[in-house]
This record gives C-alpha cells, structure tokens and sequence, in this order.
C-alpha cells in the first residue's frame, strides 16, 4: 500500500470513531438522573409544575432521548452547541473563549517537556550505568509518579507563596499574551509539562540507548566522525521517531491533565470550564467539552500516526 | 505420562507435551527428560521471579507498598458486621474526631508536633491519624480497579485478537472510541453522574479503563495464535474456549501482569485528582486527594496569617510515595519479564 493510500484510509477510519465518540459523549451525560431544570427549580420555590414543563419543552428535553440525540448531532454538525442554561450565552463562543487559555498551557507544557527531557535523554543514554544516569532515572521516575495537581499545589507554596517570585492568582483581565500572563504561565506550565518530560526522558534514553548498539553508529565512529555528530546527527533522529509515538498518548495527558492543573492555579481555561460546568450541571457546555476533547485526540492520533509513516519508511502499513 | 491416560475417548489421540503448565508441574518430579522440555514454561515465571528477586529498587518498592498497606490496614480497628477483624489501631485517634471538642488547648490549623507528628488539619482533626487511615481508600480503589479492568481487558482482547474478521472489526471500534478521550475526563462525567462515593468511583475508573487492557491483549493475541501448539490443540478438536483460555490467556499474562502493575499507580492518582476536585468520595473523607481539596485555599489565603503547609505536604507526599513505589514495582516486573521474553540476561540497570 502506497503512503498516500495509508493516509487516506486512515482519515476514512476516523470516520465510525467520530459517532462512537459522540453517542458516547451524549450517553454519558444523558443516563443521569435530573437535568438542568431540576438544578434550576432546586434554588427556586416559586417555580410550578407547568413553568417546568414549559422550561423542558423550550430546551426540548421532554423529547425521547434518541430524537434529543438526533436534534444535538444535527445541530453540532452546523456548529451549533446549544445554549448555558444559567446564562444564555452560545456554547461554542464560550469554548472559542477559553480554548486559547488551554491551547497556552499546553504549548508550554509541551515545550517545557522537550527542553528538559531531549537532552537530559540523550545526555543518559550516553553515560548508561554511571551515576548521572542512574539519577536521571531516579528523576524522570519521580515526574511520572508525582501528582501532577500536588506538584502544582507545591510548586504555588515554593514559588509564589515561600519565595514571591510568582503572584499566587493569575493577574485578572489581562490579555493572554501579556507579559505578566506570560510570567504566570510558567508554574502551570512546569507542572503539566512534567509528566511528558519523564516519559519523554524514559524513552529517549531506552532508544538511544539501542540505537547507540546498531551497525550504522560502528560505521560512523569509524569513518572518523567526532563523537558529537555520530550522536546529534545519527542516533538522535533516529531516537526521535520514538518520541513521535509516544506524542498522541502525551497530548491526551496533557489535555487531562490542564482539566486538574487549572483548578490548582484558576488558570481560566477549557478544563476549569469543564468542572464548573459540572459541578452546575450545564449539560451542554459538558457535552461539547467532552465531544471537542475526543475530536482533538482523534486528529492527535491521526496526525501521530502519519507522522510516523512518513519518518519511519521501514513500517508497514495494513 | 501414561497414568495419565485415563478416560477411552482420548485413544488414539496424539498428546502434545510441553505446552501445558499444569501437566508439567505434575510430570517434574518423575523423570529427568521432561525436564528440558516440559520445564520451559514452568520455570519461566520461576526465572522472571530471581531476576526480580535481584532488582534492589523493585524491592525498595515492594518493601514501600507493603508498609503503607499494612499501616494502612493497622491504622484503624476493622469492624465488619458487628465482627472486629482487626483490633489494632496505630492511629492516635478516629481520622474524624473533632480534638478541640475534647481537648481545649488543641486549635485548628495546630503546627506539627510531638502530639501531633502532622499538625492538625482546619477542622481540628489530627493529620497524621488521616494520612494513615486515607491510604485504604486510595490503594484498595487502585488495586480492585486494577483487577477488574485487567481480567475484563483480558477476556475482551483475547475474544477479539482470537475470532477476528467482523467481531475483532466492531469489538476495536469500540476500543477506538473509547480510547479518543482521557480516562480523567471520562471517569469526571461518570461521577458526576452518578454522585461521590466509594464504589461509585470503582465504577468510574473501570468502566473505561478496561479498553489499554483489551487492545494490548488483542495484539498478544494475534501473535500468540500463529504458534503451531494453537493450531496443535485446534487439530485435536479443543473447543475455542479452551484454546483461548488455556493456551493463548496464560501466554500473554507477562504484558498485562507489567501493564497492571503500571496502571495501579495511574489509577490512585486519579482517584486523588478526582477527590482534589471534590468529585472523589464525599467532602471531609480522610482520602488523599480530598483531603488536599480542602487545603487550596489556605495557600492563596492563609487562615490567621500563616500558611499550614503541612495540610498541603503530607496527603500528596503519601500519594507520591506510595504511586513511585508501585512504579518501581512494576519497572521491576517488566525488566524480570521483557528480559524472559526476548532470553537476553539483564544487563544492569535494564
């Protein structure tokens, strides 16, 4: 099969995961118990049975769940994701609000995870069995075991609150690309980013170690190349192929991960969104949330896996 | 081997040997021949066990979590039905015992002390007796987790990998599906639907998590199925049921058994994620994560001035400590059994 036959079926095959993931996303949020006018109606006596009814027959929830499902999907399918019951305002403007926020945050977790696990990586591999691996082991260990909201709760104690160099809430009304923004953006940065820098770390240095076992590195040393560019140059592309298989999996990390981080530092994005809509039970703003979540790890994959065909030419399609 | 040839329908049959572990064990101490044989499968987990054995911060960990779950086992009396199972109690007092109802002189927020090794948290209870009592929340949730989602992912990839053709198509779109979203978010919404509390968060994390199971298993699966002892055992009319249950499961056991160990770390961080987020067990539970639920605040506004740190560093220090043990576990088990796999010896540090 050609690459561009690969690429092509493997668009086509997102298609069935597209509607699993939205019938999933509306079950899940349709199988409970009550819905928004009973949360509504809670905090109001003088609502009567008929002003319900009435409530239920405008956001049309007293419809079969199927036909409700129908409605949704085909209202989602032209970009439209209902309404927040508490305020009125449009779903997908509250998401086009936020989405911004997250898509920082997980940009700087991203690039905080290469700067500090590629060389530290690399660096390991090299010294395979002496002390500065065995402590780059021991650390990278502790990045995929530390709970990422606790590293974030301790990294506020130290860094802002112990040694002010950080203000312990985001400076309010600023836009994104403010410097003090910017500043801010470093605590929940580090602590998103730090569980994909030591899976990162961990598998740089297993497959550079590898790579660093083949022919081709033998051949290198011994046509007189220095050191250096044997490493750089040869086994480090090489070894970064690996990284490209591990980057959907981290993108979806990640995109769970800002759900909790943002709680920790109030960063106003799509996750603390998510909860808030949660904990006020705004199904819609959860089921789009929810369904924008899935479609973004679907084309993670997607764009992981075609990535990888085209930089590993020895993998077969099938 | 004859005595084994009980029953008249097996006349005739051919007897393949060395593929079956419980034949095995039986044969061993007979004779000396099946012993090259028939003790390769057998002493397989036998080898992978010395060279885990071995492996000075595997038993670090193993050491670590045995201690956390006796202390956590021990923190408190058990009592199951009107029976006390477990009479001790390390724990100074009840993990919700108000203590300034009984002792004046102790106030909220109470800095670490002798009487207090962990302060007091700021509803006047005792942080130590907490941190004790909230591991069995967080490593029972994990380890049940864990095993159910391993068994389910088990059946469900071995089902899959083994018929293939349109159920292996359907059952990984399912997977598939599953996959596109975090397990965090996923188990988020289950709570939220179906409220706070023990099982309820049980619940949450396998509903979804079986599907890493249930894909890694199927890829074993479709290896394991090409070995001529499958097609041996298909030749002597064993049903599918045995074939998948008795020579292609035990097969693919050392990946799931590394990934299990793996995931129990996984799934006790987000059991304390999801309580952080007050969506855990019920607010004022001794659980890890939701003890560190209530203490946010006081960074950003310290009650009487002072921070108490340590009602922040204590509950996620444990959670830290007890996942990078299990982690150490199960880097331990996967370097004991990768190393089986391929028959390279360890070659230090792994």
């Amino acid at each position: 099969m050609s690459l561009r036959r690969f690429i092509l079926k493997r668009i086509l095959s997102i298609i069935p995961i597209l509607f699993g993931v939205s019938l999933i996303t509306f079950a899940l949020v349709h199988l409970t118990p009550g819905d928004p006018i009973d949360q509504m109606v809670g905090v109001n006596p003088h609502v009567t049975a008929s002003d319900e009814a009435q409530l239920r027959d405008r956001y049309g929830l007293n419809r079969p769940l199927w036909e409700q499902y129908g409605v949704w999907m085909g209202n989602v399918l032209t970009g439209d994701f209902g309404q927040v019951y508490s305020n009125g305002r449009d779903v997908s403007a509250v998401i086009m609000m936020r989405l911004p926020e997250t898509i920082a945050l997980g940009i700087f977790g991203w690039v905080f995870g290469l700067a500090i696990a590629i060389p530290t990586g690399i660096y390991a591999a090299v010294k395979k069995g002496q002390l500065a691996d065995d402590a780059s082991r021991f650390i990278a260990l502790s990045g995929i075991s530390i709970p990422n909201f606790w590293l974030g709760l301790m990294l506020i104690l130290i860094g802002a609150v112990t040694l002010s160099l950080w203000p312990v809430l985001p400076p309010s009304r600023q836009p994104l690309y403010h410097p003090y923004m910017l500043w801010y953006l470093v605590l929940p940065g580090i602590t998103i980013g730090t569980a994909a820098a030591a899976s990162i770390m961990r598998v740089m240095r297993t497959s550079m170690a590898e790579e660093l076992n083949k022919e081709y590195v033998t051949a290198a040393r011994a046509k007189g190349l220095p050191e250096q560019t044997v490493i750089l140059k040869h086994v480090l592309r090489n070894s970064l192929i690996s990284v490209v298989t591990l980057a959907a999996t981290l993108t979806a990390s990640i995109v769970a991960g800002s759900v909790v981080v943002e709680v920790v530092f109030n960063w106003p994005g799509l996750g603390r969104e998510l909860i808030n809509a949660i904990n006020g039970r705004e199904i819609n703003l959860i089921m789009a949330i929810t369904l924008f979540t899935g479609v973004f790890i679907i084309i993670a994959n997607l764009i992981a896996d075609i990535l990888y065909a085209v930089l590993d030419p020895r993998i077969r399609y099938d | 081997m004859t005595n084994e040839r009980t029953t008249s329908t097996e006349r005739g049959r051919i007897r393949i040997s060395g593929f079956d572990p419980e034949r095995v064990t039986e044969r061993e101490p007979l004779s000396g021949w099946t012993e090259e044989t028939g003790g390769e499968t057998q002493s397989r987990w036998k080898r992978a066990f010395t060279r885990f054995k071995r492996n000075r911060t595997a038993l670090i960990g193993l050491s670590v979590v045995g201690l956390l779950t006796l202390l956590t086992v021990f923190a408190r009396p058990i009592v199951i039905m009107g029976v006390t199972v477990q009479p001790f109690g390390l724990a100074p007092h009840d993990p919700g015992t108000i203590l300034y109802m009984q002792d004046p002189s102790i106030s909220t927020w109470d800095a670490p002390s002798w009487a207090h090794p962990m302060g007091v948290d700021g509803n006047g209870r005792d942080m130590f007796s907490r941190v004790l009592y909230g591991g069995r929340y967080s490593i029972s949730i994990g380890f049940v987790v864990v095993a159910l989602t391993a068994s389910f992912g088990l059946i469900y990839g071995a089902i899959s990998g083994y018929y293939g053709g349109w159920t292996d198509e359907i059952m990984m779109r399912v997977v598939d599906t599953i996959y596109a979203f975090p397990g965090l978010i996923l188990a988020l919404i289950v709570i939220a639907t179906l409220g706070r509390g023990y099982w309820q968060l049980v619940l949450a994390f396998s509903l979804f998590g079986w599907v890493t199971y249930g894909r890694l298993i199927r890829g074993e699966v479709l290896k394991i199925k090409e070995n001529e002892y499958v097609l041996a055992a298909k030749a002597l009319g064993a049903r599918d049921r045995s074939i998948i249950f008795r020579h292609i499961a035990p097969n693919a056991m050392p990946p799931l058994i590394v990934l299990a160990s793996l995931n129990i770390g996984t799934v006790v961080i987000g059991v304390a994620a999801l309580g952080f987020l007050g969506l855990g067990m019920p607010p004022g539970s001794a659980e890890w994560g939701t003890m560190l639920d209530q203490t946010r605040d006081t960074l950003i506004q310290p009650p009487g001035g002072s921070i108490p740190w340590w009602a922040t560093v204590y509950p996620g220090a444990a959670i830290f400590l007890f996942v990078m043990a299990m982690n150490m576990i199960g880097d331990g088990i996967n370097d004991a059994l990768d190393a089986q796999e391929t028959g390279v010896e360890q070659q230090g540090g792994g």
